[in-house]
């Protein structure tokens, strides 16, 4: 039997209750708590707190969404990105409609005012209910009355804004932020694909998550439009490698050696944009590939568990790769079929690319042929997208074993800029100011 | 039952208290000076204020009974001003409303039956209306023509449309039917607050509950466009069709209109197109859905129009972009027309999913913030 999934609960809420950052990353999370603080974040403790009583300490697996706690929304990094991987997403791709750059400015303003209320727990604007009986009330309320559930908002730019003249910051698009070529096997759906902006927005209650990307679509109407949006559940990777792995829609843990959240060097290394990139404004930043990985889950059903973990390169009870006997044991790459995912996959085969990543399973009910339609969401950050995704999906794209039961179907990439530092601060500032 | 009602009870209770909270963080009362307090009971109806100035009112209503409870505010003959359904024992609620000097009664209705427990009170002011501006009842009137003026001019082009039926003349009729709409569709909120008149005039295929009869433009819509057969049964629906716009043009002077309920009009004819027209469901057989939706936002810009000086005082932000959002709507529904003052526009099922999708982005674009235009008059 296949141990229980824990997630990050007992990160989060056992033995670490006592900070109410959800499992980030510890210096920079105390002190914001510390520094502005604010009644949401001081309520995400106490529910922390209230839940860890409850449930009797650290040793029993407390439901990630019981504490509520709060994420920092200030800081040198967006939350969301090497922060603790919440239960749920909700990811949205915008167009910008506007033409006029204050327009623009004036939307990432109120979209920053909004997210620090959101992310804090509370309502956008005048709240949800109170105001004039004539009127539509701000907030749309259907996150009133839940927690902050570890929501955060991450915010990223998509190619299309740096075009020429459009909103004259041509000659800012960094280098990093390439136009991904289409890959073997590409299928990809132009309404499922790019976009101007993007929002990401992981929570552990999907409604929180769900309510923070309606209120910045309402504020943004006009501004912007939808383009498209993702909804997954089941993370698919962890930003905090001690815990239990999860499991992807194949049933086999995905995401072992993902970056973590509190190795300071390799984020350094291969996630966060530094000042000597090319890009100053992105410092601090990092670049953001989203594919949606649709699945072919009749088939790879109907394939035998030999065939299943030959093609993976790890064996589907206990996830170690292919000769050893746990997980975490390092992978000796040459035992394994030379297509097999894991060892494509791995730094040793691409020169030591390396991405963060945050996926999400995604089931949208099923197709008109009566197949699930079912996948992966998959989403990584890195340093420069040269050297992250594309060096890997190159080798994915020809050689995978796995690609007979995948297919691409969606794909963005994104320049996601550095974080909000303090309640003077807006997304996108060092682009635009 | 007994431990469902329990929680419904709690959780009332929990929202009233939230309520209260909320009421003394937030900003000052919308009401101005001061809510008039009633305090209902199974036995009781006790009024805080006999006596208050017209203008805008709020009743905060406390039910301390053990029966739920409803609230009205009426005119002396029995009209209702304003209304509050369901309250539950031991909850609040508040009512608003704008009145204007005059008699009055509140009644309370414990068990929500019967005639209620009732007081007389007062509206006071300078005889007209207090607390409301010359130009917003200046903006009423105006409406109100206007309003009349569209059905006058609605029933002969009907007239023209029903006689192209009942003449069995299935061109003519495609070539009127459209253009029969458009005093309707411009001024369709007022027209719904006369209850049976939209779904009689209105109604369309989709809507209808098992064995409704199915009257109106609609009917004859689907007899045109689709069976292309005008018999005995379409002849007798054109007439109808010219007694129920009769009786709307008799009626649609005398609405009960206010600036929030313009605002709101304004609004709500956007909300009509971006569920009916934007999707082509509203004009499914003739495809002309675009005369509908230019229709609705010329309805939505007129109100809008009137409300502006009001508007642009209080809001001034929200006055620039509503001039924005309809100036960029109206360029984007002229590409669907070959000439800027007719209403000879694209059937409908040759626009493709990436324009559909474009003009469903400027309604959003442009109902969003006329959604705050109630707000900005009220205040």
């Amino acid at each position: 039997m296949p141990e229980p999934q824990p997630g990050d609960g007992p990160r989060a809420d056992g033995p670490e209750a006592g900070a109410p950052t959800g499992g980030g990353p510890a210096a920079p999370s105390r002190r914001a708590v510390l520094g502005w603080g604010g009644a949401g974040l001081a309520l995400g403790a106490a529910a922390t707190g209230g839940a860890v009583a409850v449930f009797g300490g650290g040793t029993d697996v407390v439901p990630a969404a019981s504490s509520g706690a709060a994420v920092p929304f200030h800081g040198e990094h967006q939350a969301g990105i090497a922060t603790a991987v919440q239960d749920r997403l909700h990811f949205a791709a915008f167009d910008v409609t506007t033409k006029d750059r204050a327009e623009l400015v004036a939307l990432l303003k109120e979209w920053t005012r909004a997210a620090r209320l959101m992310t804090a727990g509370l309502p956008v604007g005048e709240g949800g209910f109170g105001g004039l009986p004539e009127a539509p009330p701000d907030d749309t309320g259907e996150a009133l009355g839940l927690k902050a559930s570890r929501l955060t908002l991450t915010v990223g730019f998509g190619p299309g804004l740096f075009a020429k003249d459009r909103f004259g910051l041509e000659g800012r698009r960094p280098a990093a932020l390439v136009d991904l070529e289409l890959f073997p096997g590409d299928n990809l759906d132009a309404a499922r694909s790019g976009g101007d902006l993007c929002v990401q927005a992981c929570a552990d209650d999907p409604q929180v998550a769900v309510h923070a990307i309606r209120q910045l679509a309402r504020i943004g109407f006009g501004r912007i439009a939808m383009r498209w949006s993702q909804l997954g559940f089941g993370k698919t990777s962890s930003t905090t490698p001690d815990a239990q792995t999860p499991r992807n829609m194949m049933g086999f843990k995905d995401g072992t050696r993902n970056v973590s959240g509190t190795d300071r060097e390799a984020l350094e290394k291969f996630v966060w944009a530094g000042p000597s990139d090319g890009s100053d404004w992105m410092a601090g930043g990092s670049y953001l590939v989203a594919r949606r990985i649709r699945m072919h889950i009749e088939t790879w059903d109907r394939t035998s568990l030999r065939e299943q973990e030959d093609i993976i390169g790890r064996d589907k009870g206990e996830g170690a790769p292919v000769g050893k006997s746990k997980e975490r044991d390092e992978p000796f790459l040459k035992a394994m079929k030379p297509d097999a995912h894991v060892r494509l996959a791995h730094p040793d085969t691409n020169g030591g690319a390396t991405i963060l990543r945050r996926g999400y399973s995604f089931t949208d009910g099923t197709d008109g042929l009566g197949r699930l339609d079912a996948g992966l969401f998959f989403l990584a950050y890195q340093r420069d997208v040269r050297k992250g995704f594309v060096p890997i999906q190159r080798e994915l794209a020809r050689n995978d074993s796995l690609n007979e039961y995948i297919q691409h179907v969606g794909s963005a990439v994104f320049a996601v800029p550095p974080g909000v530092r303090d309640k003077d601060d807006w997304w996108g500032r060092t682009l635009f100011a | 039952m007994r431990p469902a009602r329990l929680t419904v009870l709690a959780a009332a209770a929990v929202v009233a208290t939230l309520t209260a909270v909320t009421g003394c963080a937030e900003k000052g009362d919308a009401g101005g000076d001061g809510a008039i307090k009633v305090a209902a009971s199974d036995s009781a109806c006790e009024v805080s204020k006999k006596e208050f100035p017209a203008g805008k009112i709020t009743v905060d209503v406390e039910n301390k009974g053990s029966k739920v409870t409803e609230v009205y505010v009426l005119f002396p003959d029995d009209r209702i001003v304003a209304e509050r359904e369901n309250i539950g024992p031991g909850t609040k609620a508040s009512i608003t409303a704008e009145i204007k000097a005059g008699d009055y009664e509140i009644a309370c209705k414990p068990g929500m039956k019967g005639d209620g427990i009732r007081q007389a009170v007062k509206a006071t002011g300078g005889g007209a209306v207090a607390k409301r501006s010359p130009e917003m009842d200046a903006a009423v009137a105006e409406y109100r023509k206007y309003v009349q003026g569209q059905a006058d001019e609605t029933l002969p082009k009907a007239q023209a449309f029903a006689d192209a039926v009942k003449a069995g003349d299935v061109e003519a009729a495609k070539k009127a039917y459209a253009v029969s709409r458009i005093g309707w569709e411009r001024t369709e909120p007022v027209a719904e607050s006369f209850g049976d008149l939209d779904p009689k005039v209105d109604l369309r295929e989709a809507d209808l509950e098992a064995n409704q009869e199915w009257t109106g433009w609609h009917t004859l819509e689907k007899a045109v466009f689709k069976d292309g057969k005008l018999g005995e049964p379409e002849k007798k629906l054109a007439d109808t069709l010219m007694a129920d716009l009769t009786v709307w043009q008799k009626k649609v002077g005398t609405a009960e209109i206010t600036p929030t309920s313009m605002a709101n009009g304004a609004k709500e004819l956007l909300d009509e197109v971006a569920t009916g027209k934007v999707t082509g469901e509203e004009e499914f057989f003739s495809h002309t859905d675009l005369v509908d939706f230019k229709a609705n936002v010329e309805g939505a810009e007129k109100a809008y129009q009137l409300l502006k000086p009001v508007a642009a005082k209080n809001d001034p932000e929200l006055a620039k972009t509503l001039d924005t959002r309809f100036a960029a709507l109206n360029t984007l529904l002229d590409k669907y027309r070959a000439d800027k003052t007719g209403y000879d526009f694209v059937s409908y099922d040759k626009v493709g999913d990436a324009e559909r999708k474009e003009l469903s982005d400027a309604v959003n674009a442009l109902a969003e913030p006329l959604s705050k235009l109630a707000a900005s008059v009220a205040k």
